[in-house]
């Protein structure tokens, strides 16, 4: 009996939990819709968001790019192959770690922050007073940092590809002697409109995802489970969007590659 | 309104005293309000009225409900059962943005004051003007200048709120509660945390401010019997209903066990004769 009250009592929580969460996004989309558009709360999420993250952009897409390269090399030479190292790195930044590798950074930069941020605000009754001012917190607080993700994400991809693909360049061209023609033609040659595509595509549902699980994450604390309360519940709550995020946008990563692919 | 006359004299403030009109129309209402959090009973069966221009007060040990109550009535908590009426509405039955107006006419001190950490005075206070009207940025100016003002902080507008001490909070959290000239003004445990001249200042200010504009007022606090003297209405907190709503010179002559339990506790023993007195110290 009471195997089947824990059953009944955990389906109920995780029901409620999901349909908490969907209707925050909806909320949230809703209220994007609706002027007066807030355009320099925008710019100014996506300054934090965007601008503020481009130097772990950059030095993670530099890093994954080299590293991309030499494994590569040594992968190819194997198959005397060594001209594809270009397409290999560049599909491989592209199509899947620019986006995914990106959106891990952006969490662990901004999501946590945001989620922090707004936790912080509705422990200390912040959000409760912009509701009593009759201020739409979904609409003064959500809606920019939902816009501004969607913006900042592809952007910050593409940032991280060229980056990555400069990194690869360095490794491949001026570590081991591979031609820089045959490097850039195996990229020209290779990718395609599509794969942009689907990189950006990507980065546009990661951007949305992050936001949209790190704030609700944040704006909900006072319902999580066991208390959000206090600086303790904060950053418990700050570490689970974190972790929640990540995961989220690997399992989306895959199923939006098996649907585009 | 109802500034009392005994709380002029106490704070010092001279001028017209109006007389409480108990007649005055009801601006909120609860109607047997019950409200439960868990498996935890918080409101058994609340009811009260909020009459225009009059100052309630809602008094009661820490732990009883008494924010409870706040939040049904600011719409921020809805009630298991039962019923709250503002200006009219069952808050129950309005839309998001029948409610939404409905607050344009509340201003709420909060009892951590709630001020926007990243935001300097001056745009905490300017941000329901800011968000809720069409005013342009001069007259904005303008107005949370005179707030400031009002409050003793003209020079303080660029501070943040960290910057300040705990009264000086309070008077920015009441500026801001004040800068859309609010109808119904909600404090909860307004001089918490407050050493004893901070509170009589934000008391001051809550006689000047109430006076030049006339809004109804509704305190939660246990800062008794100070707190009497700023009321036309006191009503006790006690096992999670009130314990009738009265004028303070009758709570603290009430029959009621549990109102005369508290006014002993906080305010030690008020007699109405001398022979209930004696009867008191015969009992010890």
């Amino acid at each position: 009996m009471n195997l089947i009250a824990l059953l009944g009592r955990e389906t109920l929580h995780v029901v409620t939990y999901l349909g908490r969460f969907g209707m925050f996004l909806l909320t949230t989309l809703y209220c994007a819709l609706l002027p007066p558009y807030k355009i320099a709360s925008i710019m100014r999420q996506v300054h934090f968001i965007g601008a503020q993250s481009l130097f772990v952009i950059a030095f993670t897409g530099l890093f994954t790019g080299m590293v991309l390269s030499l494994q590569g090399y040594y992968t190819l030479a194997k198959f005397g192959s060594v001209g594809f190292l270009g397409a290999a790195v560049s599909l491989s930044l592209i199509r899947e770690l620019g986006p995914v590798l990106g959106a891990l950074m952006v969490i662990g930069r901004a999501g946590s922050a945001m989620c922090a941020e707004i936790g912080i605000m509705r422990n200390s009754e912040q959000i409760d007073a912009l509701e009593c001012m009759a201020i739409d917190p979904y609409k003064y607080l959500i809606v920019p940092k939902l816009v501004a993700g969607i913006i900042a994400m592809p952007l910050l991809t593409c940032v991280f590809d060229v980056v990555g693909i400069f990194g690869g360049f360095l490794v491949g061209v001026e570590l081991f002697d591979v031609s820089a023609g045959a490097y850039f033609q195996g990229m020209y040659s290779s990718v395609g409109w599509n794969d942009i595509e689907m990189g950006l595509i990507k980065s546009l549902c990661f951007g949305l995802l992050l936001v949209w699980i790190c704030a609700a994450k944040g704006f909900f604390l006072h319902l999580e489970r066991g208390g959000g309360f206090g600086a303790e519940g904060v950053s418990r709550t700050t570490t689970s969007a974190v972790v929640l995020a990540s995961v989220s946008v690997l399992v989306w990563d895959y199923l939006i590659s098996a649907v585009l692919l | 309104m109802g500034l009392s006359y005994q709380c002029c004299i106490a704070l010092g403030i001279w001028g017209e005293v109006n007389v409480i009109e108990h007649n005055a129309k009801i601006v909120i209402e609860l109607d047997n309000v019950v409200k439960n959090f868990g498996q935890q009973r918080v409101l058994d069966g609340v009811s009260l009225q909020v009459r225009a221009g009059t100052t309630t007060v809602i008094v009661g040990a820490s732990g009883q409900g008494k924010s409870v109550i706040l939040k049904h009535m600011l719409g921020l908590l809805s009630p298991d059962t039962g019923r709250v009426t503002v200006f009219g509405h069952d808050l129950a039955k309005i839309t998001k943005k029948q409610l939404s107006e409905i607050r344009s006419n509340f201003g709420v001190l909060f009892q951590n004051v709630a001020l926007f950490d990243s935001m300097t005075v001056y745009d905490n206070v300017a941000l329901p003007l800011r968000e809720r009207t069409t005013t342009n940025e001069a007259d904005i100016r303008c107005n949370v200048e005179e707030k400031l003002a009002l409050m003793g902080l003209e020079d303080h507008g660029a501070k943040f709120p960290a910057q300040l001490s705990g009264g000086m909070k309070k008077r920015v959290g009441l500026a801001r509660a004040l800068v859309l000239n609010p109808k119904v003004v909600f404090f909860d445990e307004p001089t918490t945390g407050l050493d004893v001249s901070k509170s009589n200042e934000i008391y001051r200010l809550f006689f000047e401010t109430q006076a030049r504009l006339n809004y109804t007022a509704v305190i939660v606090s246990h800062d008794v019997p100070k707190i009497f003297k700023l009321s036309d209405y006191v009503a006790l907190m006690a096992e999670g209903t009130l314990q009738s709503c009265m004028s303070p010179e009758s709570f603290q002559l009430s029959d009621n066990p549990l109102i005369r339990s508290f006014v002993l506790e906080t305010m030690g023993p008020i007699y109405s004769s001398e022979a209930e007195e004696s009867l008191l110290y015969e009992a010890f």
